[in-house]
């Protein structure tokens, strides 16, 4: 670990694990307790691999009941709960802490209703992203969000980041899809908040749930709401001598009426790494690539891909390709979602995810260009360009453990960088402990102070997740003030 | 009681400090038209944010605008307008049901009701397109949540959390929103004479449909026939319409598919462009609830819902209704009763799910029952527990929401 993100263990409960894990064995059933050295390594980390730490015990329930149990229990012994889905977190959301059990909701993967004619679904949230679609796709419908980490991540963890994906332009983000949620609080009480209908009675606690970061409960069911698919989608390449034209050529496009379901945007790096492992296609001495997607009848696509057409050629692309096949518009995508685990394979690397406005992109990149190489580091971005969501990734050398300071260094400064042109820290990867620290380059500490004292409503012990989103020394400060 | 209309948000601060200090009740309000909503306020001081007006940001190509608070929503539209945008959540305008004035609403009350119009089913709610807020408690605190940018997940949502609390937390100063293109055209599917249950069965089988319907509505015989459109007003029919919005290439097309979808349920009939654009904005006005003082509900539910709560609620009263969000969201008028039938209404609701809202009734009725929703005990000590984080003195719009709140 690079640097100290947690506070030192309670070592009272550390020697208590035996103990402990006989007693979460007695409220789940068989197999739901891994106690065992080899069994708790797996759960040592997250997505954001540069942090581990050994947890507790893990419990992986099977129901709502069992959640509840096992919360109950570590509430009355005071101990902390790390919540977990698939473990994909980008930003240490699901770290462990030694004195803590984490609970996953891996096993709770059921499909528990679907309602065409209501257009929604209700899921046990530790069904994966893609498997929400998979179950309401043979219907025509599909679930909307789609993080690149669909095909692991799970809707619980969704929930819990508010994540968004590439398409978020046309169809929102977790908090704009998700309806009701059976909600486990942390001394094992069970709420429902929400249903099928479409607004909240009351405050809209559903609002601030979404997104709290496994820090107000454990959210074990959920109605999402269901899209009936549109007729078909098809994607076009834009290659471009600039990012400043690139995203010119964004504007214009907006600017016109047109609401691309996508506009993706890579620069060079980006588009060399993602070529190479996807060969997609993409134009290799372009910039900057846009990938644009529409959605309609073929003959609607074929329409708006044309206008999209004419407003480009004033930026006089160097590319410009309308995929011409499903196995086409495959490709093109897959070489933008799978951008991550390419980029993986040739080096290790920290994902940014500030939010910009797009204005104010080729300034910006530029001067992220200028942070690495001044950090002798180097970048390649991905960026969706229709909603300012910026992705960063700096590659360094995870041996090293200088260079892996260094690239810290970097994002912090590239993230500083996003606020200070008027955008945020995170645009749907979280705070997690990645960004904890960070929260004071956005928020004054009477904003930190007024979100912390929310989670005191729900979790007065702050036993939920509690190293995470805000920076630990604003804690003790606000537990010592709120508490007089 | 006092009025007051700070021109300033410190001005604005002031006063909720003194007033947080002095344990002494306000009422928040924007240009107050739908001051009647909720359970009677009692207060020494109204504040006003009908003078922290004016836009503060627009960026058409970033899609998003800013504004102070107590800007007029109909100044923001007509911004909008000019630049073929639109707020695509369609805010429906309360006032004349209330007997207030037309088109006088500000767009900070918008955000604090977060009621939306027919585009709802597809587009998202006001809560779908605040983007960030600034805003002061009730201790006299400022703060910003959220932000001006589509995508953050930085912290807690107090967007999310202020928006729909009906100045109960926090009194909004200025509001960061996403906009969207205006559709280059719109045209509209009729039906007439359903009842109830096909007509919602024949909206929700068009959002079933792949060709983006953006309004499915119901209205009974009655409601129809206070439309202000002449020709739909005299069908002397129960009206089912579905709007479908798009570039004027795609909605010939898109109309005769969805014409095929519905064909079952009886005679099409088609709307042009203008007679839909004059039915639509008839609906966001509301009229069919006008001219009447008869007590007034909203309900929210599961649309195919919708005609079962209808139905159960006629055994007890007699009442008329409108189906909005192809059946989730119905307006029901009910006759004039001590509880304007709240008793037997919630009974309902519990049963089906989803909640009502009583939205017109003489003040002794509103201070005798729970107007809003009430909630389950566990959800209502949690939201004890956010109001006393934004409002540690009980002092904004003290008692609007719940008795104990």
């Amino acid at each position: 670990m690079s640097m100290n993100v947690l506070p030192p263990p309670d070592r009272a409960i550390v020697a208590r694990r035996d103990s402990i894990a006989r007693d979460l064995a007695r409220l789940v059933a068989s197999g739901g307790v891994i106690a065992d050295e080899d069994g708790r390594r797996a759960f040592e980390t997250d997505g954001l691999t540069a942090y581990r730490c050994m947890p507790l015990a893990v419990v992986l329930p099977r129901t709502t009941e069992e959640v509840s149990r096992v919360l109950k229990y570590a509430h009355d012994n005071s101990i902390t709960v790390i919540p977990r889905g698939a473990g994909t977190s980008l930003c240490g959301g699901a770290l462990p802490a030694e004195d803590a059990i984490v609970v996953g909701v891996s096993r709770m993967n059921r499909v528990l209703d679907i309602d065409l004619e209501n257009r929604t679904a209700r899921v046990e949230t530790g069904i994966t992203n893609l498997g929400i679609s998979g179950a309401v796709q043979p219907h025509g419908f599909f679930y909307a969000p789609d993080p690149s980490s669909q095909l692991a991540c799970t809707l619980a963890g969704n929930i819990a980041m508010n994540s968004g994906g590439a398409h978020c332009l046309k169809y929102g983000v977790t908090t704009n899809n998700v309806l009701g949620v059976k909600m486990v609080l942390v001394d094992g009480r069970v709420v429902e908040i929400g249903g099928a209908h479409l607004d909240a009675s009351g405050y809209d606690l559903l609002g601030l749930i979404v997104g709290s970061e496994g820090q107000f409960g454990i959210v074990t069911e959920a109605t999402v709401r269901i899209l009936r698919a549109a007729e078909a989608a098809r994607p076009m390449l834009l290659g471009f001598e600039s990012s400043e034209i690139a995203g010119r050529c964004v504007s214009a496009i907006i600017a016109s009426g047109i609401i691309p379901v996508a506009i993706e945007f890579m620069d060079k790096p980006a588009i060399h790494v993602c070529e190479a492992f996807a060969k997609a296609g993409y134009p290799l001495d372009a910039e900057a690539l846009l990938i644009v997607e529409v959605e309609g009848s073929e003959e609607e696509i074929s329409t708006l891909l044309a206008r999209i057409v004419d407003i480009a050629k004033p930026f006089r692309p160097m590319a410009m390709r309308v995929s011409q096949s499903p196995e086409e518009s495959a490709a093109i995508w897959r070489g933008r979602k799978s951008a991550f685990g390419a980029l993986g394979r040739i080096s290790d690397y920290f994902c940014m995810d500030g939010t910009i406005p797009l204005g104010r992109l080729p300034e910006v990149l530029t001067r992220i260009g200028e942070i690495c190489a001044g950090h002798g580091l180097k970048v390649a971005n991905i960026f969706h360009a229709g909603d300012g969501n910026l992705h960063p990734l700096i590659l360094f050398n995870a041996n090293d453990p200088e260079q892996v300071h260094r690239a810290e260094e970097a994002g912090a400064d590239i993230l500083k960088l996003c606020v200070e042109v008027g955008g945020c820290l995170t645009g749907e990867h979280g705070v997690g402990v990645e960004k904890r620290d960070l929260m004071t380059s956005q928020f004054t500490s009477g904003e930190l102070a007024l979100q912390m004292r929310i989670k005191t409503v729900f979790d007065p012990q702050w036993l939920l997740n509690p190293h995470k989103v805000f920076p630990l020394e604003n804690r003790e400060i606000e537990h010592q003030a709120w508490e007089h | 009681m006092n009025n007051a209309r700070p021109g300033s948000e410190r001005e604005l601060q002031r006063l909720i400090m003194d007033a947080a200090r002095a344990e002494m009740p306000v009422e928040v309000i924007g240009s107050g038209t739908k001051r009647s909503v909720g359970r009677p306020v009692n207060s020494g001081l109204a504040i006003s944010t009908a003078s922290l007006s004016g836009v503060t940001l627009y960026e058409p190509t970033e899609l998003v605008m800013g504004a102070r608070a107590g800007t007029p929503l109909v100044d923001i539209e007509q911004r909008l307008a000019d630049k073929g945008q639109m707020l695509a959540f369609e805010p429906i305008d309360l006032g004349p049901v209330l007997g207030a004035p037309a088109n006088s609403g500000t767009i900070g009350a918008v955000f604090a009701t977060n009621f939306s119009g027919s585009r709802r089913v597809i587009a998202g709610g006001a809560r779908d397109h605040l983007l960030g807020i600034e805003a002061i408690t009730g201790a006299g605190q400022t703060f910003r949540g959220g932000g001006r940018v589509m995508k953050n997940v930085t912290g807690y949502d107090l967007c999310r959390a202020v928006c729909g609390s009906w100045g109960t937390l926090a009194v909004m100063t200025g509001v960061t929103f996403k906009v969207l293109p205006r559709p280059e055209r719109t045209g509209t599917l009729v039906l007439l004479g359903l009842d109830d249950r096909s007509g919602v069965e024949a909206l929700c089988a068009a959002l079933g449909t792949p060709f983006e319907v953006s309004g499915a509505v119901h209205l009974q015989a009655p409601f129809a026939a206070r439309l202000r459109h002449a020709g739909l007003a005299a069908t002397q029919n129960a009206i089912t319409a579905v709007r479908i919005e798009n570039f004027a290439s795609s909605l010939r097309y898109r109309l005769d598919r969805l014409k095929d979808a519905l064909r079952a349920f009886g005679e099409i009939h088609e709307l042009d462009d203008a007679n839909a654009l004059a039915f639509w904005s008839e609906l966001r006005q509301l009229s069919p609830l006008q001219g009447s003082t008869a007590p007034l509900w909203r309900l929210s539910t599961a649309p195919r819902s919708g005609p079962a709560v209808v139905a159960a609620i006629t055994r007890y009263m007699e009442c008329r209704a409108w189906y909005d969000w192809s059946g989730g969201l119905v307006w029901v008028e009910v006759l004039d009763t001590a509880d304007a039938g709240a008793a037997d209404i919630r009974r309902v609701i519990a049963h089906h799910g989803g909640h009502a809202t009583l939205i017109r009734a003489a003040p002794a009725v509103r201070a005798s029952i729970d107007v809003f929703q009430p909630l389950e005990p566990d959800l209502a000590a949690i939201t004890r527990g956010i109001k006393a984080v934004f409002d540690p003195k009980d002092i904004l719009n003290r008692g609007r929401l719940l008795a104990d709140l």
